[in-house]
């Protein structure tokens, strides 16, 4: 904080000397604003460490989220001029009898993988926390699933998924006496065997954030709860809880994020099969853009990406505003 | 929200540590001893065969001759070993090719992605120019748009880019350049150099350092644990990364083993591609085992970062 005061001061003494500089020289007294002045007080130093990172964010992100607005209401088949046609493209969308499809099962994956994913990583790392010898080998193992690349772990998934009767999943089944499952080949089995696939893979870095967390709850709230008698639960409950909370709200609202825009699941798994039962809405923009061999429609895919981007971003503010005064109580 | 870098607290002998629900005092009670014994033990079982089971998977069926590896996956070798499955991944499925492929993009999106997070957030946290908080707003911003919205606009920038006129696919710089575009890595930066001490920096500039100077003699030498995350994050990163690399390279000798592996499954026998599966696994995880605490701290920051 200190430092952050003093920056200020520094400035102003750096522009001090500058001017008096300014003013022994003839050539640049009274000019404030001339090239000469700006290059003296090291504005072309700054500008020029400024470059890489306007230029590579200009051409790769800032222009794109502008191009993506525009592409939503224009017509663009990359031979002719891209030609304005206002909404139609949200309304060629919004008409398409996948885009409910779509939405409903992008809801339908993020709220299973709030069930499944959700607790487990808060329950395994507030059991982490609490191990004394070893604690290394318990966050390395953790984490082991969040290294190994997504394509990687999909594809091993998709081989223990075999629906033979000795596919690897139907052997261990075999085992406790249940039958061959159809796994990702049945519609009603397939979204669920994607979000398990997903949350193995995605838990770890969970884990290791609530660990993080944990690190920083005050050791004198749990002492003070054990003179009041407090057991395991209690202290639990009623101490670690409440000071997760910001974090654990955060990852909820990351979660839910991240899980609105799966792709690589749908895609290798199943592409969207059987019978759309596992379509997400990333995978439609991807059919709208690349999948479709009579033509890509560039404009639905943008559209369907800005109402993506929409939803998500309005969903995080109410999201924000309802829980502001939770997560500082 | 924690200020970098960490500062490790004291670790004391007779307790668990200082964020500990468990205190000494209950752990002398047999009851939680025991519950809590068994507890940890259950829970280590149940996270090697969760966490390391299904790798420990991959790698013996990578050495199973594929017959077996079909007619009982779970069995433990029950005709012996193979390494012709590893080989011939290498050489018929062309892994080897393949790997340097990846390892090509990963060390080009590496080196961008630490030139413009240093050198953009070095003049935004140390040269502080006045617009300097326009540029940090829009950065911001960014960070509110997922990566994968922006797949369309940026597919046709590639292809027929504005002003210059030459298509990008095929190229790596098309891989390389988008993926330093990232507003995290400067965020992070940033904020490192932020707490780097001013009064160092101050000394450097009366006695004549440059702004060029103070960067490469004393900024960056003073940076080196936050260079080390996002080295680490961006060549991870880089790894992983999948659909965009799929849709600007489609020439398969230029293709990162990623994007190879899903079109190879349906080509090649499952002992075989189970094979390249592994191989691509050993960089990722081998590189996870030297560098644990580097890349477990940065997820615990980057988890801070976000809240």
């Amino acid at each position: 904080m200190a430092i952050d005061r003093m920056i200020p001061e520094l400035q102003g003494q750096e522009s001090g000397r500058a001017t008096q500089e300014a003013t022994r020289t003839p050539r640049v007294s009274g000019a404030r604003r001339r090239p000469a002045t700006w290059v003296k007080r090291g504005g072309l130093s700054k500008l020029l460490f400024l470059l890489p990172l306007l230029i590579v964010f200009g051409a790769f992100s800032w222009y794109p989220i502008v191009r993506l607005v525009m592409m939503a209401v224009q017509h663009t088949n990359l031979v002719q001029r891209a030609t304005w046609v206002g909404l139609s493209n949200f309304s060629l969308v919004i008409h398409d009898p996948l885009f409910p499809i779509a939405v409903k099962n992008t809801a339908i994956f993020a709220g299973l993988a709030l069930v499944f994913g959700y607790p487990v990583p808060l329950i395994v790392a507030v059991l982490m926390s609490e191990v004394r010898r070893l604690r290394g080998l318990y966050a390395v193992l953790a984490y082991l699933p969040v290294v190994i690349p997504p394509v990687v772990a999909v594809l091993l998934w998709k081989t223990f998924y075999d629906a033979a009767p000795n596919g690897v999943f139907n052997t261990i089944l075999g085992w406790v006496g249940i039958g061959p499952q159809q796994w990702i080949q049945s519609q009603a089995q397939a979204m669920p065997s994607l979000v398990l696939e997903s949350t193995w893979a995605n838990a770890g870095s969970t884990i290791i954030i609530y660990l993080a967390a944990l690190v920083g709850v005050n050791q004198e709230l749990y002492e003070a709860a054990a003179v009041d008698g407090a057991g395991l639960w209690k202290k639990v409950w009623h101490i670690t809880m409440p000071q997760l909370r910001a974090v654990l709200l955060v990852t909820l609202i990351l979660q839910i994020i991240g899980t609105a825009q799966v792709f690589i699941e749908p895609y290798l798994f199943t592409q969207g099969g059987p019978a759309n039962a596992t379509l997400t809405v990333m995978l439609l923009i991807y059919n709208y853009a690349f999948g479709n061999s009579l033509g890509a429609s560039y404009g639905k895919a943008a559209a369907l990406s800005v109402m993506l981007v929409g939803f998500l971003a309005v969903f995080s503010l109410i999201y924000l505003r309802a829980t502001r005064t939770w997560s500082r109580q | 929200m924690r200020a970098w870098p960490i500062r490790r607290k004291p670790r004391k002998r007779d307790d668990a540590g200082p964020q500990s629900f468990v205190l000494s005092s209950d752990w002398r009670r047999p009851s939680v001893r025991w519950g809590l014994g068994t507890t940890h033990v259950v829970l280590l079982i149940l996270l090697i065969i969760i966490g390391l089971g299904p790798i420990l998977w991959l790698a013996k069926s990578a050495l199973t001759p594929t017959l077996d590896t079909i007619t009982s996956p779970m069995a433990w070798f029950p005709h012996g070993l193979t390494w012709s499955n590893l080989s011939s991944a290498w050489t018929n499925v062309d892994v080897g090719l393949y790997m340097r492929n990846t390892v090509v993009i990963a060390l080009g999106s590496w080196a961008f992605q630490i030139v413009v997070a240093t050198t953009g957030a070095y003049a935004l946290s140390v040269l502080r120019p006045k617009y300097g908080k326009v540029i940090m707003a829009l950065l911001l911003t960014t960070l509110f748009v997922p990566a994968v919205v922006l797949l369309v606009p940026l597919y046709v920038e590639v292809v027929h880019p504005p002003l210059i006129h030459t298509s990008f696919v095929n190229n790596y710089l098309a891989v390389w350049l988008p993926e330093s575009a990232s507003a995290f890595n400067v965020v992070l930066m940033k904020r490192f150099f932020d707490n780097l001490p001013r009064e160092i920096l101050e000394a450097a500039r009366i006695d004549g350092c440059g702004p060029f100077r103070l960067f490469v003699s004393i900024v960056l030498p003073m940076s080196r644990p936050i260079l080390g995350v996002v080295s680490i994050f961006a060549v991870i990163a880089s790894w992983k990364d999948y659909l965009w690399p799929l849709l600007v390279l489609g020439n398969p000798n230029l293709q990162p083993l990623s994007v190879r592996l899903p079109n190879i499954e349906q080509f090649t026998p499952l002992g075989v591609f189970l094979a390249a599966l592994a191989l691509t696994c050993v960089v990722p995880i081998v590189g996870f085992l030297i560098f644990r605490r580097l890349i477990v701290r940065g997820s615990g920051l980057s988890g801070a970062l976000k809240g």
